[in-house]
């Protein structure tokens, strides 16, 4: 029996080697080639692991000067308004989808249900459908260009999202706490903010964390309402060092490392509100 | 003067007009219903304004436009055609391959994702040795931004370079290198794998969350009664996981179906527009093409393609007593 057991716990481990292969291997690539010297990295056969690793690819995108050609050299900046953009998204979804998620969550009004239906429906809204609108008014405000029309086009798809949600964690939330509160004297606000927010606030972190990643890793806006380097997010930077002629993988792949370490670093550490938000957002929607 | 001064002035005048006029409204407290719902509209305005604001309003916007021929450019004429957009994509062959290539496309990466999803979801819940470390690297592809996925498998598919190549020559499979992007049926399958890659283990994560939580017993029970593994991962588990499945399926669907980036940056619609989607030709229509009218109709045939999509799933998958997991 024992013996049983041990084989069906060895054949379940082999099972994993494939699959953490098929994970890690393309990123394993990814990362020896961030360090491979142009030369190596059009080696045939591949040099799998670097035999002369170097820095130099990160230091041309992050030093600018160092780099011959515009867009490593705008790397920097793409990074800064990356986090800059992400940030301000991941605090206006949380503060003004906060009280909203609170009201559809608990309070009975009219017309909740049909706001919360309305909600969920943005999310059948291709994103497309809105840009031109949207950039014929970003271009009258002569918003083009400048961080806070992302923020604001961002909004469009993240604030339903976090809406969503927050709403799903403030329900968790026992009514007998709210109740005892109110029969304490608080408030309405008061149990909100003294209540509510403390509990939930693995469910806050939760719905910050995917705010943050989904505007990080947003594209085709970005990609259509800025045009100067000085402007552009990290997706949209990484999308350059494809040109027209030439291809820069070398500043492509340390790009891409470090533009994929926030998210991933924060998806690492915080792994159990990640899964929670999933759930919370997939298995309650 | 002759009236008396002081705070309650207003008062007793009050008080003398009770003969003749009715009584002021008395204030009373608002109940405590009453007190919600002013605060919850108060809770719920900015957001729900900013929304209107930005998704309404454009919508709206985008559905005139889908009725103008609307040429890009300054002191371009825009004239009205009715239906005339829709009628022309709907008999324009173009679209019809490009709504082929993005089923092709949803179909294949949804359903690989969902089948390793929920095989990955098993093998974690089955508790092999680093089953958590297994769980935990799953996030690191998912966390991953969607264009440096992209710019990777592009990488990694280098007709010249790339280290698909690399493998298949080592271990003998092929005799040189072969420029997999450039050839027509192939394109579309690699960018499959790259967007399997991407979300499986998002479909695994939530799936087997969702195991989790299920009740150990009745899978016991069937053992007991000599049901085996397959038997009980079919009759028990699965059905028990449908309302997780729906979920992530039309969660992964309705995405999927408007998959832009990833061929954007791996294939660039190329070669022969074989990799071009949905949201690709939108994209071309309006930005490249300057028909703007033509990529606004283009939008809301999408939407109607994945309100279907998700009215198709719901049901057939959905039963009300099992909404809770």
């Amino acid at each position: 029996m024992t013996l049983r057991k041990f084989s069906r716990k060895l054949f379940l481990f082999l099972l994993t080697i494939p699959v953490l292969l098929f994970i890690f291997g393309p990123l394993i690539w990814l990362f020896s080639a961030s360090l491979s010297t142009q030369v190596e990295l059009f080696a045939i056969p591949p040099h799998w692991i670097p035999q002369h690793p170097t820095l130099q690819n990160y230091l041309e995108i992050i030093f600018p000067g160092l780099a011959a050609s515009s867009v490593p050299r705008t790397f920097g900046l793409s990074l800064l308004n990356s986090l800059k953009i992400a940030s301000a998204e991941t605090v206006i979804c949380l503060v003004v989808g906060g009280l909203a998620a609170y009201a559809l969550a608990r309070l009975r009004f009219k017309g909740n249900r049909a706001i919360q239906i309305g909600i969920l429906g943005t999310r059948m809204i291709p994103e497309v459908s809105l840009i031109i609108p949207l950039f014929v008014v970003a271009s009258s405000l002569q918003l083009i260009n400048k961080p806070a029309v992302l923020v604001i086009t961002y909004l469009s798809f993240a604030l339903p999202y976090a809406i969503w949600m927050m709403i799903a964690f403030f329900q968790t939330v026992p009514i007998e706490l709210e109740d005892a509160a109110r029969i304490d004297g608080c408030g309405r606000l008061g149990i909100l903010f003294r209540v509510v927010m403390p509990i939930s606030v693995p469910g806050l972190i939760s719905t910050g964390m995917f705010t943050f990643l989904v505007a990080w890793d947003e594209f085709f806006y970005a990609l259509i309402f800025t045009s100067t380097l000085a402007a552009k997010t990290i997706p949209v930077a990484i999308s350059e060092f494809i040109g027209r002629y030439v291809v820069n993988i070398n500043g492509m792949m340390a790009g891409g490392i470090l533009a994929a370490l926030p998210p991933v670093l924060l998806g690492l550490i915080f792994q159990r509100y990640i899964v929670r938000g999933m759930t919370a957002g997939a298995v309650k929607g | 003067m002759f009236l008396p001064q002081g705070k309650n002035t207003a008062y007793h005048f009050t008080l003398m007009a009770t003969k003749t006029l009715p009584l002021p409204r008395p204030r009373l407290r608002l109940t405590l219903q009453q007190q919600d719902r002013r605060i919850a509209w108060l809770l719920v305005a900015p957001s729900l304004l900013i929304i209107l604001g930005i998704t309404l309003y454009p919508i709206v916007s985008t559905l005139i436009l889908s009725l103008f021929n609307a040429p890009t450019g300054i002191n371009q004429v825009r004239t009205f055609v009715g239906l005339g957009n829709y009628l022309a994509m709907l008999q324009d062959q173009v679209f019809w391959e490009t709504i082929g290539r993005t089923l092709y496309f949803t179909v294949a990466s949804v359903g690989l994702e969902m089948v390793l999803g929920l095989a990955i979801a098993q093998l974690i819940h089955a508790h092999p040795w680093g089953w958590q470390f297994l769980r935990i690297s799953l996030i690191v592809p998912w966390a991953v931004p969607t264009i440096v996925n992209g710019a990777m498998w592009r990488w990694i598919y280098n007709g010249n370079f790339g280290a698909l190549n690399g493998i298949m020559m080592q271990l003998g499979l092929i005799k040189h290198y072969i420029p997999w992007l450039t050839i027509p049926d192939l394109a579309m399958p690699l960018i499959i794998l790259a967007d399997v890659w991407h979300m499986m283990p998002f479909v695994a994560l939530v799936l087997q969350a969702a195991l989790a939580t299920l009740p150990e017993e009745l899978d016991e029970a069937a053992a007991v009664d000599g049901a085996n593994p397959l038997q009980r991962f079919w009759f028990i588990r699965l059905p028990m996981l449908r309302p997780a499945i729906l979920v992530v399926l039309i969660v992964r669907t309705v995405d999927a179906f408007r998959v832009f980036d990833i061929a954007y940056i791996i294939t660039n619609g190329g070669p022969a527009f074989k990799t071009v989607t949905i949201t690709y030709l939108t994209y071309l229509n309006t930005f490249s093409y300057g028909k703007q009218g033509t990529g606004a109709a283009l939008y809301f045939l999408i939407s109607i393609f994945t309100l279907a999509m998700a009215f198709i799933f719901i049901r057939f998958l959905y039963r009300p007593e099992e909404t809770q997991v």
